[in-house]
């Protein structure tokens, strides 16, 4: 954290502009930091790639903390902690007609360059809904973004006396899912079912697949798990579409809601649409997408009202089970616990298996345990054959 | 029945609104007596005081010598004895020969005292341009006086002000100026019969509205107003606050206005640099920051000496369409 004043003393990490990996020139602006006098951008005084982000967003340290390591050229394989910026740069007023001589150039912190102009208000909401200004056209003096262009990107038009921005508001999120939670709890009468699954086949057909995948190209388990559910729930419409005005429409289209747990305690489950027909490359891309976007509050309203089915992963950090409460009028939940390793009895012998416990709540006015049992054994073979899906 | 009659209400002038209250002052109490410079035989240069001397006598209506510095004293000294002196000074120019007794006296008699005497006293001027009368009578200085503590600054800008800050300025323990705009003083509007005295030390919200702040006192209230109705024209919906107190100012109304509407202009007729309006700007800077979604702008008197010829004096003080220009600046309108 560069000292960007005599009297400053910590400052707030608001945005990152670099991620592990990108290569850096002096000059280049690779975070943007709040401190008392405002969003001030910080500039890289090395040449380099980044090698590890230090400080996360909304994280205030003192003057002085490393925010990021990178390795310089020609620094093969050391990780020599190298501070962002030289330290203590102080701003100081440039005299018009430039610096007076003998003072060496005081480098040049651009505080805003044009065509990022944003008034405080603007920004502040951009922080709180987790924006990204740069995405933000500005209509205000000069091209500035004001905080009308700031509530448009959010998806919420400025209402007279509207007091709180829309947006990742974990106050008004919590409010919703407890009412739609209560709702479900109150009408929906749940019935749970739930099956073991061999996910061996799986594990070992994401290691062959991901072998020759960069990173960013890799399939995870949770990829196989949705594609298997829609393929189920195309072929078990009692646990596809809605319950309204007393009775049950099923859907045509398979819309996977999506349960995603968002940093502070929130939960939304916007639509992975039509996952039925994508390839695992599709629903992988399109799951990091909503992630993101979910997480950054930036969700289309379409998103959270076209789910037609629900599932849930725990994922590895995980518990072994989750029974799950439907979101109304959707009439089921799919959840997945993560994958332990298990006893498995397979040709008359035990051996050791990765096995995935998957739950199911539907929705007794519409479907029965019977044809629960069916559409949950449906998923089970579907990932017992990975290289189906 | 249960309303009660509207009370009635007169047409005046805001001098005659000034001259009614002095004499207020001058019947409700007897330590109350005014001096200054033709304030008696002559009426008063703007005749604010015309016709008190034959209703006072010449113990209460005082005509002084040319001493600004003098008279001053001399009514800081009554103020300590007990008396309750008003002070006419002719311009906020000639009020600087008195600056001394103001501002190393008045102001700080009662700190160096150890708070064992208090100054009482309040001192009204007139200030502003528009009169054509030429640099060394036109200028706007209360935004200098506002700098200094222990004195109180008024500029009432309406008429009931003008009626009703006297008598509440006479009753502060310490001295209190009041600056009356020399373009005012033939304003002439509706004042119920039965005006009196009003509070001192808040700001009014002239105008409502939800686009932009436009903060200003005094004279310029009116130019203000004015450019806020144009405004209206083109679908900005200016709120207009008039300060009324210049010193202490009122942070809370300033503040919850530009809250509200996240944007502000300052108009003020003293001098760009080191003005009140900068002072304001600051402010609103501290206290309003992240509330801000336009800059802060103001309009001001050009740095000249105020011109005597008509068309370049105009051209020196704030005016309407300077007024709508900054405001559509702050909005990002053109």
């Amino acid at each position: 954290m560069p000292s960007l004043g005599a009297d400053m003393e910590a400052g707030t990490l608001v945005e990152w502009l670099v991620k592990p990996g990108d290569t850096v020139k002096r000059g280049d602006i690779v975070a943007v930091v709040e401190t008392q006098k405002g969003a001030i951008e910080i500039e890289i005084y090395e040449p380099g790639q980044v090698e590890e982000i230090l400080v996360s967003l909304d994280t205030k340290v003192p003057v002085g903390t490393p925010l990021a390591r990178i390795r310089s050229e020609g620094e093969a394989t050391a990780l020599a902690q190298a501070a962002l910026i030289a330290p203590a740069i102080t701003i100081a007023a440039v005299p018009e007609g430039g610096p007076p001589a003998g003072q060496p150039p005081v480098p040049p912190l651009a505080i805003c360059p044009a065509e990022k102009r944003a008034t405080p208000a603007a920004r502040r909401l951009a922080q709180i809904s987790g924006l990204d200004l740069a995405a933000i056209r500005g209509t205000g003096p000069g091209g500035a973004i004001v905080l009308a262009d700031v509530e448009r990107s959010v998806g919420a038009p400025a209402q007279a006396g509207r007091k709180r921005p829309a947006g990742l508001d974990l106050d008004a999120m919590r409010t919703a899912i407890a009412a739609a939670m209560a709702r479900s709890k109150r009408d929906i009468p749940h019935y749970y079912l739930q099956h073991e699954v061999n996910v061996t086949a799986c594990e070992e057909w994401l290691t062959r697949t991901n072998a020759a995948r960069t990173p960013n190209e890799r399939l995870l388990m949770g990829a196989l798990e949705m594609k298997a559910v829609a393929l189920a729930a195309r072929r078990f419409p009692a646990f596809n579409g809605f319950y309204q005005n007393g009775r049950f429409e099923p859907s045509p289209a398979v819309h996977m809601g999506v349960a995603i747990a968002i940093r502070g305690g929130g939960l939304a489950a916007p639509a992975l649409r039509d996952a039925d027909r994508l390839s695992l490359d599709e629903i992988m891309s399109s799951l990091r997408d909503l992630v993101q976007r979910t997480r950054a509050g930036r969700l289309r309203s379409s998103e959270i009202s076209d789910p037609t089915i629900t599932v849930s992963s725990l994922g590895e950090r995980g518990v072994e089970a989750l029974y799950g409460i439907i979101y109304p009028p959707q009439v089921a939940l799919v959840g997945f616990g993560k994958a332990v390793q298990r006893p498995w009895v397979a040709g008359g012998a035990v051996v050791p298996r990765s096995v995935v416990t998957v739950t199911l709540s539907a929705d007794h006015r519409v479907s029965d345990g019977h044809a629960g049992a069916l559409f949950l054994s449906e998923i089970g073979s579907l990932l017992e054959e990975p290289d189906k899906l | 029945m249960t309303e009660t009659a509207p009370s009635a209400s007169i047409e005046l002038t805001y001098r005659e609104a000034v001259r009614e209250a002095i004499r207020d002052a001058l019947r409700r109490d007897d330590r109350v007596f005014l001096m200054g410079e033709d304030v008696g035989r002559y009426g008063g240069c703007y005749a604010v005081t015309k016709g008190l001397l034959a209703e006072f006598g010449p113990e209460r209506i005082r005509d002084t010598p040319l001493s600004e510095s003098g008279f001053t004293g001399a009514g800081i000294g009554a103020a300590m004895a007990g008396m309750r002196p008003i002070v006419e000074l002719m311009t906020v120019n000639f009020s600087l020969l008195a600056l001394d007794q103001i501002l190393n006296s008045a102001a700080t008699v009662r700190h160096m005292s150890g708070n064992q005497f208090g100054v009482p006293l309040v001192i009204r001027m007139a200030t502003g341009a528009g009169r054509q009368l030429a640099a060394q009578h036109s200028h706007s200085l209360e935004g200098w006086y506002a700098h200094i503590p222990g004195i109180k600054v008024l500029a009432p800008a309406t008429l009931e002000d003008a009626r009703g800050m006297l008598w509440t300025a006479l009753q502060d323990p310490d001295p209190v100026l009041i600056f009356e705009n020399v373009m005012l003083y033939n304003m002439t509007g509706k004042l119920a019969a039965d005006a009196g005295p009003v509070d001192i030390g808040t700001a009014a919200v002239r105008r409502p509205g939800r686009d932009i702040s436009l903060i200003t006192y005094g004279g310029s209230l009116w130019k203000t107003l004015e450019a806020a109705a144009a405004l209206a024209g083109e679908n900005i919906d200016a709120e207009v606050i008039d300060l009324r107190t210049l010193r202490p100012l009122d942070d809370a109304t300033i503040m919850a206005s530009v809250k509200k509407t996240r944007r502000a202009v300052i108009i003020d007729e003293g001098w760009r640099s080191g003005s009140l309006a900068a002072e304001i700007g600051m402010r609103i800077v501290e206290q309003a920051f992240w509330e801000l979604d336009g800059p802060v702008g103001r309009v001001c008197s050009e740095e000249v000496p105020i011109p005597y010829a008509r068309h370049l004096e105009i051209a020196a003080i704030p005016q309407v369409p300077k007024i709508v220009a900054a405001a559509k600046a702050a909005l990002g309108r053109t």
